[in-house]
């Protein structure tokens, strides 16, 4: 799947070769890239994936709370959240976790159906990868992300707020 | 009368978002009309901008935050009525106008001309954090602690576009009040802010949460006691982050807070609310500075009130039965707080023609009124009317057909747009009301009855609030006809309580006797001064439900 990585400084994103693969349970690790595995699995061979692998990354399904990484969270190159479906918006809430609360500054990676007008609250809560699909083009995205550029609230890109511009003028 | 700012005025800031938002939805519509988008993919855009695709056309429906308009803003309301549409709009249950009949391609530039007057259809749809309700006499009322709009502001722009909130296992409604009495059915929102104070006469934010109509309605209960001014935010966004975590996806018609706060339990609901309030409270960033607050009260100072006489003019006739119902005591002495009925007799409850809006906005001028509210009752106030002025205001309402002597009684009534307009409705709503009020026309009837809500919604999802009706009417669908249940003892005020639904629903054709049964058996059995809920609350359902369904009052009774 195509991925597009964030460039947070000039809100607009370029197509990049994954540095993962995705490693579905009970499946062999490839040599070469790192591996994403799913929490389950990554709970169960944690010491030894940790002790052999540079590049980790989990995936959570939307109703994970990655509270549960918690303590591996240094260790790890990545996080994927998983929309289920674009309505389900649990995974704002766990990016925006990952970077105000527990400080997490490793990719944060969008999975799964979600539409390109939701691109702006992703950036916004923090992810900075997106898998797309095939058709999937670049202009959508920067549009998508610029067409709104003030935002009323504090969320994780760290945006001066509109509060904030008042004050500063 | 030196006219105040009244109202919040966008900056720079303000105008440049709303511009943006309706340039991002330009685009949107351009894509659709060209193909490039279909309707499936289009939906929950034009959702996130209050357009709906109802049964005979689009719907736009725009915000009134806290339900305030200025003259300028009305004139523009009919101006769209006008231009876009048939010619009227249709106030709601939400304080909100509805536009039924806009053509897609004249969305944005309705949007456009919308933003010029400092108006959006931002958040009046989709499972996000909708329009902001508040008191309808707020800045006004007698006994007021505060005026509860600066907050409504406040949790309006915290709420616009807010990237976590923004896709919700379902919509969430945020209500506000600074005042004893409640008018804005604070235990029936999602959640609810009540500014209270403390025992040091300090003024707080008790906050309700998981209230809701529906198919199940709650009365909402308290999750935040005392909840102090600069951290309100950060409590609303712990609420806000446990229901979007745990709120059900799975149902749609177990998604919303209440469904949760009510499995969660109280104790739960605090305890998970607390962890979080405490969580957010470490990162600091969203307090809200006193200066801040300040800054936005200053927009919502009240006119500096003339030292006028309390005096009621002298009254006769239409003027006096209109002072009986539609003037509620003001603050400031000299002043009164005027309703004006949008309810006439045999009409459609909230609907008002583009003339209406235009002759309102400039009786507005004339008098010196910097602002109109919308009631989630379905009509309109002028919260600070000096009492010499209320002749000169009465006979302009009347040649208006905006004077109806009802506020509070039978004729009074709420409905949903129903199955005339609606694509979910099971049944018409208006037609009901239009029979019930035409059958209670008499005036003199109507006093007798006294106080008196009747709410009518056109399906289970409660629009026309029935279950917090005194009366509520319930339009339901048996193998394609038209039914009606009965509810009776509901109430959306501080004794704020839950219809109990009386039986087997009634035809087309009988509900309105029903009704009328109903009435005439409060009518027996009432004692002295009570109103149809005080009655009903001492002698239950019984008697009604004997009388509703054709049996004499039991002597029993």
């Amino acid at each position: 799947m195509p991925l597009i990585r964030l460039d947070t400084g000039a809100r607009s994103g370029a197509f990049v070769e994954d540095r993962f693969f995705f490693v579905p349970d009970g499946k062999a690790y490839p040599e070469e890239k790192g591996a994403i595995v799913t929490l389950a699995r990554f709970q169960g061979e944690k010491d030894n994936l940790l002790a052999h692998r540079a590049l980790i990354g989990v995936r959570l399904a939307a109703g994970d709370n990655p509270a549960v990484l918690k303590n591996d969270l240094p260790r790890l190159a990545a996080v994927v959240l998983e929309f289920p479906k674009f309505r389900d918006g649990r995974p704002f809430s766990w990016a925006r976790m990952l970077r105000t609360r527990y400080d997490y500054r490793g990719e944060i990676r969008a999975s799964g159906d979600f539409l390109p007008d939701q691109l702006f609250f992703m950036v916004r809560t923090g992810f900075d990868s997106f898998e797309v699909r095939q058709d999937f083009s670049l202009v959508d995205f920067d549009r998508a992300l610029n067409e709104v550029s003030l935002a009323y609230q504090p969320s994780a890109d760290g945006r001066k707020t509109i509060r904030e511009l008042r004050a500063a003028r | 009368m030196r006219t105040a700012r009244a109202m919040y005025r966008y900056d720079e800031f303000d105008a440049r978002f709303v511009a943006q938002r309706v340039e991002q939805f330009r685009g949107q519509v351009a894509r659709r009309l060209s193909g490039e988008l279909s309707e499936d993919q289009f939906k929950p855009l034009r959702l996130m901008n209050g357009l709906y695709l109802q049964l005979h056309a689009y719907m736009l429906r725009v915000a009134v935050p806290y339900g305030t308009l200025s003259a300028r803003q009305l004139r523009k309301l009919a101006h769209i009525a006008r231009r876009y549409d048939k010619g009227y709009g249709h106030f709601t249950t939400r304080q909100n106008i509805q536009f039924n009949w806009p053509r897609l391609v004249d969305v944005p530039d309705i949007l456009a001309e919308l933003a010029t007057v400092e108006m959006h259809a931002i958040q009046t749809s989709g499972n996000c954090i909708r329009n902001v309700t508040a008191d309808h006499f707020a800045g006004a009322a007698a006994g007021e602690i505060e005026d509860p709009r600066p907050l409504a502001e406040i949790v309006r722009q915290w709420s616009s576009l807010h990237p976590e909130f923004s896709f919700l296992p379902r919509k969430f409604k945020i209500a506000v009040s600074g005042a004893p009495n409640d008018r804005a059915a604070l235990k029936f929102h999602d959640l609810a802010i009540e500014i209270v104070r403390d025992g040091d006469g300090r003024s707080g934010y008790r906050v309700f949460v998981g209230g809701g109509m529906g198919r199940t309605p709650y009365i909402g209960y308290v999750v935040g006691e005392f909840v102090e001014k600069p951290d309100i935010l950060a409590f609303l966004e712990a609420v806000m982050r446990v229901y979007n975590e745990q709120g059900r996806r799975d149902n749609l018609y177990k998604a919303r807070i209440k469904i949760l706060a009510n499995a969660l339990g109280q104790d739960e609901m605090r305890r998970q609310v607390m962890l979080e309030f405490e969580e957010i409270k470490k990162t600091g960033t969203l307090a809200l500075p006193p200066e801040e607050l300040a800054r936005i009260q200053a927009y919502f100072a009240p006119p500096e009130f003339e030292a006028l006489s309390d005096e009621m003019p002298r009254a006769e006739g239409d003027f006096a039965d209109w002072l009986k119902t539609n003037i509620a005591e003001h603050r400031a002495a000299g002043y009164a707080i005027a309703t004006i009925s949008l309810k006439p007799i045999g009409g459609v409850p909230g609907d008002a023609s583009a003339e209406q809006m235009e002759a309102l906005a400039d009786l507005m001028d004339e008098l010196g009124l910097a602002e109109i509210r919308v009631s989630h009752e379905q009509n309109l106030v002028l919260p600070h009317v000096r009492k010499k002025d209320l002749p000169r205001l009465h006979a302009r309402l009347a040649a208006l057909g905006l004077a109806t002597p009802n506020a509070g009684l039978v004729t009074d009534i709420i409905a949903c747009p129903g199955l005339d307009y609606c694509d979910l409705a099971n049944a018409r709503s208006i037609p009901i009301a239009q029979t019930i009020s035409e059958r209670f026309a008499d005036l003199d009837r109507q006093h007798h009855i006294g106080e008196l809500k009747i709410k009518i919604s056109g399906c289970i999802n409660a629009c026309g609030h029935h279950h917090a009706g005194h009366i509520g009417i319930l339009g339901v669908d048996k193998k394609g006809v038209e039914f009606y249940q009965l509810q009776l003892g509901g109430s959306g005020a501080e004794d704020a309580s839950i219809g109990e639904i009386l039986g087997p629903g009634f035809g087309r054709n009988e509900i309105a006797d029903a009704v009328e049964r109903v009435i005439g058996a409060y009518l027996e059995l009432r004692r002295d001064g009570e109103r149809f809920l005080d009655t009903y609350r001492r002698v239950g359902i019984v008697p009604f439900k004997n009388v509703a369904y054709g049996e004499e009052l039991h002597a029993a009774y």
